[in-house]
């Protein structure tokens, strides 16, 4: 009797597992990813252009049969881009049993959900949360993100001047936000990485009539390369007087720079001169079609984000695929060692959930355009 | 090198201070004559630069050596600024004269965001190239690395252009004329000056100034747009008040003073803070003579 009792329990509990699982198989039918960001209030137009991308990416894995049969279901919740509210945002969306999120949109947002997806091991990619820290402190393994961060370009600048065998540099801006945001990363990472000294960092006044002052300081510097954050008006002026004095140092710049109207203003003189700017991805197929297929669908042009969040849907869908699981470990195990075809080129994550292949790249004006370096 | 340092800092100190004095002497001038500071001075300026653009882009297309489109470009500018400077003077100051000073800085603050806004609406609000019309100088070469030809350029046409000014008002009647004008206007009107020919006098040499001004600059640093004149007509009347506004030979020697110690302030301090030299210069030199450094004082008449 008190075998066959615990013959009817094993078979009892077989069976509930049995049934307990196929339900759950079920239950994982649809493939939940969560889509959060600012929806509404002042800052919606940041976040809407996700949510359409990932609408237009799930509607098309849907379309062929899911992924691996399985539909995605998309679960969109506001944070209006404000972190008191993300947090909750996060909650409500972990409570609805996604398996990853794409965003939220906002740094501040972005950085107060984190932590809630870590406790319940979920993996976020954003489109654009370019807060340098969210990758670089290595708080959020579970972060990810399609953009490239507010630091990247300034690496981008220093890694180039290393290449290029600059020892001494001047790093001057025009006292801007931006200009001097992109001079105070050129700054930080030249004195971490120590191989290269810094003789000369300084403001410029933009709109001065006359700059032969600070251009004969950073000749007397002795600097063999000028990097300048700031915008094409100062830039064409440093390096029209630079040229006429024959002062033979390269000149070094930011997207701000990387404009065609540096080389209408400063002419023959803008030859040579290296900025960087973001990867250009207007010819690529992929984003071609993303875009087309947003215009198709509602008669308009995407709008921000909407590329890196095109391809951070096509990312994480391509994980899910090749990891054959949605578990936390099996998924940013793919995304970090796989490379996937999206608008942006081809990409892949690094070990801190930066997008390799996603970012900046160097130009140089010759022969009056501006040529992307490889 | 630390001496070629300093030599390239003082050149560079009186190129600024150069432009600075040819905007400056307008601004003093016209204060000098009719107690108005002259906001859209900086808009002549302005206005003169771009007049020598267009000239000359037309005129290159016409291949003509560089040197003439220089000298025609420059021309055209100066009569061009003038004619803005008189009609300025006639629309909007002329109708004011008698009315609180308040009224007519205004009307002055007023046509300075006008011809702001004409200039963006007529032409552009991109910056655009100024054509580099005048040749490297040669026997420069050596001392290239001080002075390059530009600023020897600017230093040389301001060096005459003051003398001549001097000149002028020290000994033609009109310049007599000027300068009791400024001394008291209803007496010079009654011993037979007629103050509105003096007055546009004084505002076609301004504007003239500023003109040549805005050209040797412009070719100097390479790109105008129409926002130029703000920031050089601050600066200028900063040296003007310095030098003590009304006094000609202050302006200059205000300008002077301004553009060195910007530039000495940059190389030997920090370009950072290069404004705020001039303003501190300001402040210092305003809590000693508070009438400016050549400034005469004024006492009330009873």
């Amino acid at each position: 009797m008190k075998r066959m009792a615990k013959f009817f329990l094993v078979a009892l509990v077989s069976v509930a597992a049995i049934t307990f699982v196929s339900c759950g198989k079920k239950e994982a039918e649809t493939i939940k990813i969560g889509v959060a960001g600012p929806h509404s209030g002042d800052l919606a137009s940041y976040g809407i252009p996700t949510i359409k991308a990932a609408e237009l990416v799930a509607e098309e894995v849907n379309a062929k049969g899911g992924i691996d049969g399985r539909m995605i279901e998309l679960v969109i919740e506001d944070d209006v881009c404000k972190p008191e509210v993300a947090a909750n945002t996060a909650a409500k969306l972990v409570g609805d049993g996604v398996v990853a999120v794409i965003g939220h949109i906002c740094s501040g947002a972005t950085k107060s959900a984190m932590g809630t997806y870590l406790d319940s091991e979920l993996l976020a990619i954003s489109p654009s949360a370019t807060n340098p820290p969210l990758t670089q402190s290595g708080d959020y393994p579970n972060f990810f993100r399609t953009i490239a961060p507010d630091d990247a370009q300034a690496a981008v600048e220093v890694a180039f001047a290393y290449a290029q065998g600059y020892k001494k540099i001047a790093v001057l801006h025009d006292k801007g936000d931006y200009g001097k945001g992109f001079a105070e990363f050129c700054k930080a990472i030249l004195e971490a990485d120590k191989k290269a000294e810094i003789v000369l960092y300084e403001g410029i006044t933009p709109g001065a009539v006359d700059y032969t002052a600070i251009i004969n300081k950073i000749a007397s510097s002795g600097a063999d390369a000028v990097i300048f954050g700031g915008y094409h008006p100062e830039a064409s002026k440093l390096i029209t007087q630079m040229k006429k004095k024959d002062m033979n140092i390269a000149f070094l710049s930011d997207d701000g720079v990387k404009d065609d109207t540096f080389i209408k203003v400063a002419g023959e003189y803008a030859e040579g001169v290296y900025a960087t700017g973001p990867i250009d991805t207007s010819s690529n197929p992929l984003a071609i079609k993303a875009v087309k297929a947003h215009q198709d669908k509602y008669g308009e042009d995407p709008g921000a984000f909407f590329i890196n969040a095109y391809a951070a849907m096509l990312a994480l869908v391509n994980a899910i695929d090749v990891a054959n699981s949605t578990e936390y470990a099996d998924l940013t195990n793919a995304l970090r060692s796989n490379y996937v075809d999206t608008p942006l080129g081809k990409i892949s994550f690094d070990e801190k959930g930066d997008a390799i292949g996603v970012g900046f790249a160097v130009y140089q004006v010759q022969n009056g355009q501006y040529v992307e370096l490889k | 090198m630390k001496l070629d340092f300093f030599f390239q800092l003082l050149m560079s100190g009186l190129t600024r201070g150069s432009i600075y004095a040819l905007i400056a002497l307008g601004y003093t001038m016209v204060y000098g004559i009719v107690k108005l500071i002259n906001f859209a001075h900086g808009e002549i300026y302005m206005i003169g630069a771009f007049t020598a653009l267009i000239v000359s882009g037309v005129l290159s297309m016409y291949g003509m050596n560089p040197v003439f489109i220089f000298l025609i470009a420059i021309t055209a500018a100066i009569i061009y600024s003038a004619a803005y400077g008189v009609t300025l003077e006639k629309i909007a100051y002329a109708p004011l004269r008698k009315a609180p000073r308040l009224s007519a800085l205004i009307s002055a603050i007023g046509m300075s965001m006008f011809l702001q806004n004409y200039v963006l609406l007529a032409q552009t609000s991109d910056f655009l190239p100024f054509p580099e019309l005048l040749p490297e100088f040669g026997f420069l070469d050596p001392v290239k690395f001080i002075i390059s030809t530009n600023q020897f350029l600017i230093l040389v046409t301001t060096t005459v252009v003051m003398v001549l000014l001097t000149f002028f008002i020290k000994f033609s009647r009109t310049g007599k004329a000027m300068r009791a004008t400024s001394q008291d206007r209803d007496m010079a009107q009654l011993v037979g000056i007629n103050i509105n020919k003096v007055i546009s006098i004084t505002f076609v040499i301004g504007s003239a100034l500023a003109a040549i001004g805005g050209v040797l600059i412009s070719s100097h640093i390479g790109q105008i747009n129409f926002y130029i004149g703000f920031i050089a007509g601050i600066k200028a009347f900063v040296a003007a008040v310095l030098g003590g506004i009304g006094s000609i030979p202050g302006a200059v020697l205000g300008s002077f003073v301004l553009g060195i110690t910007e530039s000495f302030g940059t190389g030997y301090i920090s370009s950072d803070y290069e404004d705020a030299f001039a303003f501190v210069i300001l402040i210092v030199i305003l809590i000693f003579k508070p009438s400016g450094l050549l400034g005469r004082k004024v006492s009330e008449k009873v």
